[in-house]
């Protein structure tokens, strides 16, 4: 047998009675759906599907709306809320442990002394049996938006508006808004997101396609 | 694999998979029981260690990720002048009930007094929020966290 896993049992079960039984989660528990197949119903349709929307407009507008699924799904808006407290789960219930995480006109990373690393380690934990938690995930990167990119029960306009807008959205230029959906490892974290998560619907690289579409075609927001 | 491995000042070679959490190379190979095992899934702070200065859940921190950094203990928390004055102030004000979570909550407040060294009431519970007392003896944590902070040398 696996040796972390024999510890994780052994100790599991000497801690009865010492104080596991103590740290019930509640009901909406903490790790939500488990990875497995892809889910045909979480796909993005691709940049060619909208190419029978004649009005260019039109078109960026629906870009952007199927490239939304991936912004507003709970792997990316938990961390966009919009006061300093990540939320956790496909239920977006407040974090576990409580977590003020600071920050604010730049990214927070936790109040000193239990920085968001103290669990978010560099990479996903591995699984941990038996724990409804699956895992902890991690990046090195991990870290609470910045107040300003706050998304939580905003509508897709109010979002599409915040991520054009250089004094929202870290003074980037369209073009680096397209690179940073290609290439940061945080935004990327969203389809790899350890065990007992649910990845980010479709894949980076559909996003990114939609996202540069989106661009191309005039950046576009839905009202 | 072999990991090199800096706890409490001194050198250790450890023979074990990489991904095991620090926690048990702590208590199991290393011999150093005072790091408690509350839950395993970072939601208790009992396992509570610093990593270079950082507290950190060693329940799940890879041994391999901690291999860079300097690890503190519960055991030497105390050969450093803050770490001496925090469980002071926890002798004074008899904080312990049970014990258990005490290593966890010592570390933590050590971690935060290190940063903060005045925190208000807020900042006690923005970083203590994340260590649990079954015995709830959080009032006088944060009574023994002010003391050790009134006398900051
Ligand atoms: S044992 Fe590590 S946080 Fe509970
Ligand atoms: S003193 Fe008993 S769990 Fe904290």
């Amino acid at each position: 047998m696996n040796v972390r896993l024999l510890k994780v049992l052994v100790l599991a079960v000497a801690s009865l009675g010492v104080g596991l039984a103590t740290f019930s989660l509640g009901s909406s528990g903490i790790a939500d759906t488990s990875q497995g197949t892809p889910d045909p119903a979480r796909r993005l349709k691709s940049v060619s599907e909208f190419q029978s929307i004649a009005d260019a407009g039109t078109r960026s507008r629906a870009l952007f709306v199927e490239a939304a699924k991936v912004i507003t799904d709970p792997r990316c808006i938990n961390c966009h809320p919009m006061n300093r407290q990540p939320t956790q789960g496909d239920s977006m219930h407040p974090h576990v442990p409580l977590m003020n995480a600071g920050g604010g006109a730049g990214p927070g990373i936790g109040p000193d002394g239990l920085m968001c690393s103290a669990c978010h380690r560099a990479e996903n934990s591995p699984a941990i049996p038996g724990s409804r938690v699956g895992s902890v995930p991690g990046n090195a990167h991990w870290s609470l938006a910045p107040v300003s990119m706050g998304w939580q029960k905003q509508t897709l306009g109010y979002i599409c508006r915040q991520l054009k807008d250089p004094t929202r959205n870290g003074n980037r230029s369209l073009t680096q808004i397209h690179r940073h959906t290609i290439e940061d490892h945080l935004v990327g974290w969203a389809w790899h997101p350890g065990e007992g998560r649910r990845p980010a619907p479709g894949t980076q690289e559909e996003f990114s396609a939609l996202i540069g579409a989106w661009i191309e075609t005039g950046a576009e927001c839905p009202s | 694999m072999p990991y090199a491995l800096n706890v409490n000042g001194k050198s250790y070679s450890v023979d074990v998979d990489g991904d095991i959490p620090l926690l048990w190379v702590v208590r199991d190979v290393i011999g150093l029981t005072g790091t408690k095992f509350g839950c395993g899934i970072a939601m208790c702070g009992a396992c509570t260690v610093h990593l270079s200065g950082q507290a950190v859940r060693s329940c799940i921190t890879p041994v391999e990720d901690a291999a860079n950094f300097d690890i503190t203990t519960i055991e030497a928390l105390g050969d450093a002048e803050l770490g001496a004055r925090v469980q002071k102030a926890w002798l004074e004000e008899e904080v312990v009930q049970c014990g258990y979570c005490q290593s966890g909550q010592i570390m933590s407040a050590a971690a935060l007094l290190a940063l903060n060294s005045k925190p208000t009431d807020e900042d006690i519970d923005s970083v203590m929020a994340g260590n649990i007392c079954r015995c709830g003896t959080y009032p006088r944590i944060r009574s023994a966290i002010k003391l050790a902070s009134s006398r900051e040398g």
